[in-house]
């Protein structure tokens, strides 16, 4: 129990936190202005990987491989969208069919294997845990990703102001008033499910350079991590008045938040087999606090 | 303008809670007409307007706006050439964006959406123009979030964004009735100023039979699905809450 171990391991916890602030992005996009809770994210948490490892061993540059994971990632959130949109499939189920598929579909990609690695001294790598410390300042993997968070964002804030974006935004916040003003919501809400899904799956093509592996069960719970950045975000900073940029600003600091608990409590001796059962309590955990919040206020809760 | 031939529709057929909801019914709207429409519970009043609007098919007949079939059209097709006011305020608005993004949306009803800004600053100008017309001070809040606004100011901004597009015709399905009397009579002489101002051709359903004596230039009364009496010119003019009482079989 030396706290000196614990300080050593956080800015590894900092940087995966980030990677997976970047999948948090991706999920706030579904679960909060579209209002659908997708579990594709489980199943393109591994394809983005997959995607990308495979493209760089087989000698394509790493920008190529991460837009390539983006576009593999757009695509199961297409098939999630037509599923639930117009063959009616409840966003959830929809969400669920698309990810057990793609477990068939990221072994294809990995070559049938449930692990392919990649030799951080061999490729050019965007990001990895070697590059924490001893680096030049401009290869540390924090700020890398941090840079890229910023101008992920960015790019969010242009694209949620434009009409389309609007359009999107209208549609989570209500389908019904969203087509009497002449949207379709079919569309709309396909595009939101694309959009996140590559997101998310750009994510896992970081995420599987920093550990220097694909692995077919990398996206395992998924979805709870990133809906626990998500609401560690609203619960801690939800107070603040804040636009559009600063609120996907504080999901990614809610995945942060989220490995730095997570490395305090291995580092107070848990099991790391438990971990899973770890992430589900703390997220159960967030997920109660707006709304025993909300209870004792005597309000009613819209978390 | 507005022609509906015939229409039929039954919800959930063949099971013990089938209801035929639209039994045979023919109207005819002519460029301008101010239709109030009433009629008990299940009368059919709600039916005929989503019918109109696109909200789902219906079974057998016609809608055609101004010679165009839109039978066959999507809703939010449709929604081009209609603009809509519900009952429920929570219903025409998007609660968790601002009053300006609103009606930006409305701005664009009809037209595809591009990645064109969502809002111009001329936009802006314009809705804050607009907003004076409702004198509810909304025009010193346009960012505010529509979630914050009253129901009555909720009411009267999605009447302003059915209009702002002037729509071919306006459905308004008793847009006061969650309303306190005060805030329902404001909402209703904004409706009757805009509709008057545009000549909007308008279809309204309400339940207060005075409203629909005092308001527009025809009335029709509905029962069990169809259009069992319609008045208009002089004799509606002369009309009594008391004439309909007579008529109405409760």
């Amino acid at each position: 129990m030396n706290i000196i171990n614990l300080l050593t391991a956080f800015p590894g916890a900092i940087a995966q936190g980030l990677i997976w602030g970047i999948m948090a992005i991706g999920v706030f996009i579904t679960y909060k202005l579209l209002d659908l809770a997708d579990l594709t994210v489980d199943g393109t948490m591994c394809t983005g990987g997959a995607v990308c490892i495979m493209l760089m061993l087989g000698g394509h540059s790493v920008w190529f491989s991460l837009t390539m994971a983006f576009l593999a990632g757009m695509i199961a959130g297409f098939v999630t969208g037509f599923l639930h949109t117009f063959l009616g499939i409840p966003a959830i189920l929809a969400g669920i069919l698309t990810q057990l598929g793609l477990y068939s579909i990221n072994l294809r990609i990995m070559d049938n294997k449930a692990n392919q690695a990649i030799n951080v001294d061999k490729y050019d790598l965007l990001v990895s845990l070697r590059y924490i410390k001893n680096v030049p300042v401009y290869r540390n993997t924090i700020l890398v990703v941090a840079v890229i968070i910023v101008i992920l964002i960015a790019i969010l804030y242009w694209f949620f102001g434009t009409e389309i974006g609007s359009a999107i935004r209208a549609t989570g916040s209500n389908p019904n008033m969203s087509r009497a003003q002449g949207i379709n919501t079919d569309i709309t809400k396909i595009l939101g499910l694309m959009i996140s899904n590559g997101i998310v799956a750009f994510s896992s093509g970081l995420y599987a350079q920093y550990q220097g592996f694909a692995d077919i069960n990398a996206g395992r719970g998924a979805i709870v991590i990133g809906l626990a950045a998500v609401i560690i975000a609203q619960v801690l900073f939800g107070k603040i008045e804040r636009n559009f940029a600063l609120s996907l600003a504080f999901v990614a600091v809610g995945g942060v938040i989220y490995y730095l608990v997570l490395q305090v409590v291995l580092w107070l001796g848990l099991n790391a087999n438990d971990l899973k059962l770890v992430s589900a309590i703390i997220v159960a955990i967030f997920l109660a606090i707006p709304h025993l919040g909300s209870k004792r206020k005597g309000g009613s809760s819209n978390a | 303008m507005l022609d509906v031939r015939d229409i039929h529709k039954t919800f959930n057929p063949g099971t013990v809670n089938e209801k035929c909801a639209l039994d045979g019914v023919d109207l005819h709207l002519d460029p301008g007409d101010f239709v109030t429409v009433i009629g008990g519970n299940g009368a059919g009043k709600s039916t005929i307007l989503n019918a109109i609007a696109g909200t789902w098919f219906v079974d057998s007949g016609t809608i055609s706006l101004d010679g165009t079939d839109v039978t066959r059209l999507a809703e939010h097709k449709r929604a081009a050439f209609i603009g809509r006011v519900f009952q429920d305020p929570m219903n025409g608005t998007a609660a968790s964006m601002q009053i300006e993004e609103n009606l930006a949306l409305a701005a664009r009803r009809g037209s595809p959406r591009t990645l064109r800004r969502g809002i111009t600053a001329e936009e802006r100008d314009e809705f804050r123009d607009k907003l004076k017309i409702l004198e509810l001070g909304l025009e010193d809040r346009m960012t505010a979030k529509v979630g914050l606004l009253s129901g009555g100011q909720r009411q009267a901004l999605t009447l302003l964004m059915a209009t702002l597009k002037k729509p071919r015709i306006l459905l308004l399905d008793e847009h006061t009735a969650a309303l306190d009397p005060k805030t329902a009579a404001k909402v209703l002489d904004a409706t009757e100023r805009i509709v008057q101002k545009d000549k909007l051709t308008t279809l309204m359903i309400t339940h207060n039979m005075r409203d629909a004596i005092a308001h527009g230039n025809r009335l029709i009364m509905m029962q069990e699905g169809r259009i069992i009496y319609d008045v208009s010119g002089e004799e509606k003019k002369h009309l009594q809450v008391k004439d309909l009482l007579d008529i109405f079989d409760f």
